[in-house]
């Protein structure tokens, strides 16, 4: 079912059944997802977590809804937006999949846009967070998360609370600037005051001058956006300069201290405040439950990209039984609409007008436990919409 | 004032890092005439060797150094012997083609075996976090790369220009034909030096984990920077690498402080006008062989 290969096998098949002149009579009963992930490449960990978060749900409630087999087919796309395309259309023409889903980064999701729109099947965004997506396509949905809804929470939160000046590290690109401009245009409307700014190239192998900088502009925080994987090495910099004991406080969306790598990140990150909407930690007794069933299987801990994953599955599993097995995409995509679910991160659901996701944006702390390090939520802003929809 | 002594100290550091990583390159490109793109997958095998060593098996950290340089020694030695020696008197376009192959290979490999998030190694207190000189804020670790790196090149140089090895290393060289007349034993020759190039790469790569991150596409992050090393230094000596490694180093960090904004475009200018001014690099032959 979980084969990487399945598509040699597919084709042939569609090519049988196109040589027979019957339509496969088994597709009647089977709904294919395909999965666009990045598997290979700097942002594999977010493909390893969603093809391991969705495993996992299809362990725990079985692979049939509504009468229907569900079968999943991964490719992947190395977050490569031109691959992400070519498989996309691979899915859709040859495998005849009923939903695509995954997308690591927004222009993976954005190439795929066009093609949903035009085959007429849901788009299930689990992971790219950039506000515009949902806007591209009327078949696009997100279990994910945006920037916007934990920059600007990050920022209220951030002048309510005693840090005035904010120096800026943020990565130059789509997401990056995203979190800077929502998370600037909170700050400063409370009375804030950014002092630096500073953009840093994606591919960007030192992180030492622009701490400096950062250091020299002596402000009570720094708001900071790195693609997952970078975090680490940031935070290793910024205590090996010492910006800790000036009393530089690190704040930002929850991406710089991601679960998956918390771990290796030591001491140093202790005390960083980040707005985020889920950490392992996270007190309800389902992701307890989740957690532990996570970690048994895989042996590692579960981050936001692996519950945006088991969120995104679910989705498509409650749409079926709405449409009691019906594959049509409008019909899908209307049944996901005003979806509402407890999910291991909180309560969720999808705004009926956007199609974009709804959810709790949690303020947390990283602290120690059992050795290990957590990001321990202490404030909850409830149902956050995305604020960052250009049609308001 | 004591933030552009700061500045021009983790320029220092950082451009002897890429000198180390490099120098190698500088070796088997300059010295050997053959086109090693493969050059940071040899430095990915050090660091995670030292990865593993630490992390995971509890060596201290400078016990792992000397181990991250053996085992990329000996995997160069084994490649070279069995695979690189072919390719000697091959097109440069074969060995561009082979080892960005080999490339490639590394990468998949690496990210079978160890996965494909960033490790970090885990280093000894001492050598965490920075402190103030005169008010000059000095990192530890960085000063720590300072010094071996330092010490390695005042070595190299001395190896190649004094010891009969050094000698003999440049003859087979200028003329392999001539030497061998003479009696030295060329390919051993060309086996020790790769294998020594590679085991640098291998420290360079333990020691670069803390500052420039390890992950499975080391290889191919981190070779545009190996390449404008070297073609700005030359290839024909290593001082050349050398005096380019902390130039571009030092342009680096400065320009990501001073210009923010044009950061990440300091480095590529340089490299533009300075082979605009010297086609063959800072210290290149004039004449092209």
């Amino acid at each position: 079912m979980f084969e990487r290969k399945q598509f040699s096998r597919a084709a042939a098949f569609a090519a049988i059944a196109g040589l027979t002149a019957v339509a496969p009579a088994k597709a009647e009963d089977t709904v294919k997802i395909g999965m666009i992930l990045p598997m290979t490449g700097g942002q594999a960990s977010t493909g390893k977590q969603i093809e391991n978060a969705i495993k996992l749900y299809m362990q725990q409630k079985g692979d049939t809804v509504a009468g229907k087999k569900i079968e999943i087919i991964v490719k992947d796309d190395a977050a490569i937006p031109d691959k992400t395309k070519t498989a996309a259309q691979e899915l859709i023409v040859n495998d005849k999949v009923n939903f695509i889903g995954g997308f690591g980064v927004t222009p993976a999701a954005l190439a795929a846009a066009p093609l949903a729109t035009q085959a007429k099947i849901p788009e299930v965004v689990m992971a790219a967070g950039t506000s515009i997506i949902t806007e591209r396509s009327p078949y696009i949905v997100r279990t994910s998360f945006t920037l916007a809804q934990s920059s600007t929470i990050i920022g209220d939160w951030a002048v309510k609370n005693g840090i005035k000046k904010v120096a800026t590290l943020t990565s130059d690109y789509a997401p990056g600037n995203d979190a800077l401009n929502f998370f600037k245009e909170h700050f400063t409307a409370g009375g804030g005051e950014v002092v630096e700014e500073v953009k840093t190239p994606l591919a960007n192998p030192d992180f030492a001058p622009f701490l400096q900088r950062m250091k020299d502009a002596k402000p009570d925080a720094i708001f900071v956006f790195v693609p997952a994987g970078q975090g680490g090495n940031f935070m290793k910099q910024y205590a090996e300069r010492g910006l800790d004991k000036a009393g530089i406080k690190v704040i930002g969306p929850g991406d710089v201290t991601d679960d998956d790598l918390l771990n290796n990140m030591g001491d140093a990150v202790l005390g960083t405040v980040t707005a985020h909407i889920y950490s392992a930690a996270h007190p309800s007794q389902m992701n307890k439950d989740f957690v532990a069933a996570y970690k048994k299987a895989f042996g590692t801990r579960p981050g936001f990209m692996a519950v945006s994953g088991y969120d995104g599955i679910h989705l498509i599993y409650e749409a079926l039984k709405k449409t009691n097995g019906d594959t049509d995409g409008t019909k899908l995509v209307e049944a996901m609409k005003g979806q509402k679910w407890e999910s291991p991160r909180g309560p969720i659901s999808i705004d009926p007008e956007t199609r974009d996701i709804i959810q709790n944006v949690y303020i947390r702390k990283v602290e120690k436990a059992d050795g290990e390090l957590y990001n321990v939520e202490f404030q909850t802003f409830e149902a956050v919409k995305d604020l960052g929809k250009t049609k308001k | 004032m004591t933030s552009i002594l700061t500045n021009l100290f983790d320029g220092v550091a950082y451009g002897m890092l890429l000198f180390v990583l490099a120098c190698g390159l500088a070796v088997t490109l300059g010295l050997m005439n053959f086109v090693n793109l493969a050059h940071g997958a040899f430095a990915m095998a050090g660091g995670y060797v030292c990865m593993v060593l630490v992390n995971r098996m509890g060596w201290p950290f400078f016990a792992a150094l000397p181990l991250a340089f053996v085992s990329s020694a000996a995997i160069g030695i084994a490649l070279e012997r069995t695979l690189y020696r072919h390719l000697y008197a091959r097109s440069h376009l074969d060995q561009v083609l082979f080892t960005i192959g080999l490339t490639f290979m590394s990468v998949a490999a690496v990210d079978y075996i160890q996965g494909s998030s960033r490790v970090f190694i885990n280093l000894p207190a001492g050598l965490q976090g920075q402190f103030d000189l005169f008010g000059i804020g000095i990192g530890r670790y960085r000063l720590m790369i300072i010094v071996i790196c330092g010490l390695l090149t005042i070595g190299l140089q001395m190896v190649l220009a004094k010891t009969r090895f050094g000698s003999r290393l440049r003859a087979a060289v200028d003329d392999p034909r001539a030497a061998s007349g003479l009696g030295i034993n060329v390919p051993q020759v060309f086996a020790f030096t790769f294998a020594f190039g590679c085991g640098l790469a291998g420290l360079g790569g333990a020691l670069s984990a803390e500052i420039l991150g390890l992950d499975p596409y080391f290889p191919l992050k981190f070779m545009i920077y190996f390449l404008i090393v070297v073609t700005v230094g030359g290839s024909s000596s290593i001082t050349g690498p050398f005096l380019a490694s902390l130039l571009l180093g030092i342009g680096d960090v400065a320009g990501k402080y001073y210009v923010p904004k044009m950061g990440p475009f300091v480095i590529y200018t340089m490299m533009i006008v300075i082979l605009i001014w010297r086609p063959n690099g800072l210290f290149g032959r004039t004449a092209a062989r």
